[in-house]
């Protein structure tokens, strides 16, 4: 089972780099960062099967970083939020040349 | 029949994966990635990692998602119904860089599941027994409190912290 699961990893981590990519909305390219976040435990975890529990450890600390990363995030976004009335990444052009 | 229930997995995470990217409704793309969060915890049972799927139902598919929610509604996004996805240009390069991601990932993954380096360690056998002998929140516990006790550690700081930041950051007057 360690090809297909690293397989579908590799196609979710795709669909999330997409995600992030052809979006505007803050909120859901934050979505995406999650699901390539979680493509990533997906080969941690099929590879532990074989090359030992350490890999589910890493994910467990994967997973603490993640919550950790979303909640400064959505702070983040509410923040901005409150200046431009919007979470359209268009509207953020502060930093564009 | 593990077979069957991971190929019905599978399609259920990259089905709501795909749906999370193109659902206008920021509501309803958190309620695929809802989806896809549950079919990657099946996957984990079917992989031997129940601990971790149990993680990930009540603490990704549960708080995480529920915060993500609440930030929605807060800001009242749930009746957004404006296309958001790039045109034209943009969304070529965005399919291209995609593209190229997938094919390097495709490149190293050919072969990956019968490198030789894999049979120099126990294999599912190993683990199977492990889990016979200590279970799997014992063979979880043991090495995350002896030799990543530090990491460990740092983890519940790292969380205060980001506690503090995000109370700092979203109670700001701007």
């Amino acid at each position: 089972m360690l090809a297909e699961a690293l397989v579908l990893s590799a196609i979710l981590f795709v669909i999330g780099t997409l995600g992030v990519l052809v979006r505007r909305n803050a909120i859901i390219m934050f979505l995406c960062i999650e699901l390539q976040l979680n493509a990533v435990n997906l080969s941690f975890v099929a590879l532990a099967r074989y090359l030992g529990i350490e890999g589910q450890l890493y994910v467990f600390f994967v997973m603490t970083v993640a919550a950790a990363e979303a909640a400064v995030g959505l702070a983040i976004i509410i923040s901005i939020f409150r200046h431009y009335e919007s979470v359209n990444v268009e509207n953020f052009n502060l930093l564009k040349w | 029949m593990a077979d069957i229930f991971f190929f019905i997995f599978a399609a259920t995470a990259i089905g709501g994966g795909i749906g999370v990217v193109l659902q206008k409704n920021p509501v309803g793309s958190l309620l695929f990635m809802v989806g896809t969060l549950a079919s990657i915890a099946g996957i984990y049972v079917l992989l031997d990692a129940h601990f971790l799927a149990a993680i990930q139902i009540m603490v990704y598919a549960g708080a995480v998602m529920v915060l993500f929610l609440f930030v929605i509604m807060l800001l009242n996004l749930g009746h957004d119904y404006r296309d958001d996805i790039k045109t034209g240009l943009l969304l070529f390069l965005a399919f291209a860089t995609a593209g190229a991601i997938g094919g390097l990932l495709a490149r190293q993954l050919r072969g990956a599941a019968d490198n030789p380096i894999l049979a120099h360690f126990p294999g599912p056998e190993g683990m199977e027994q492990l889990l016979a002998e200590q279970g799997i929140v014992g063979a979880i516990a043991r090495p995350l409190f002896t030799d990543y006790v530090v990491a460990f550690e740092l983890t519940g700081i790292l969380l205060l912290v980001a506690l503090v930041g995000a109370v700092a950051i979203a109670k700001r007057k701007v």
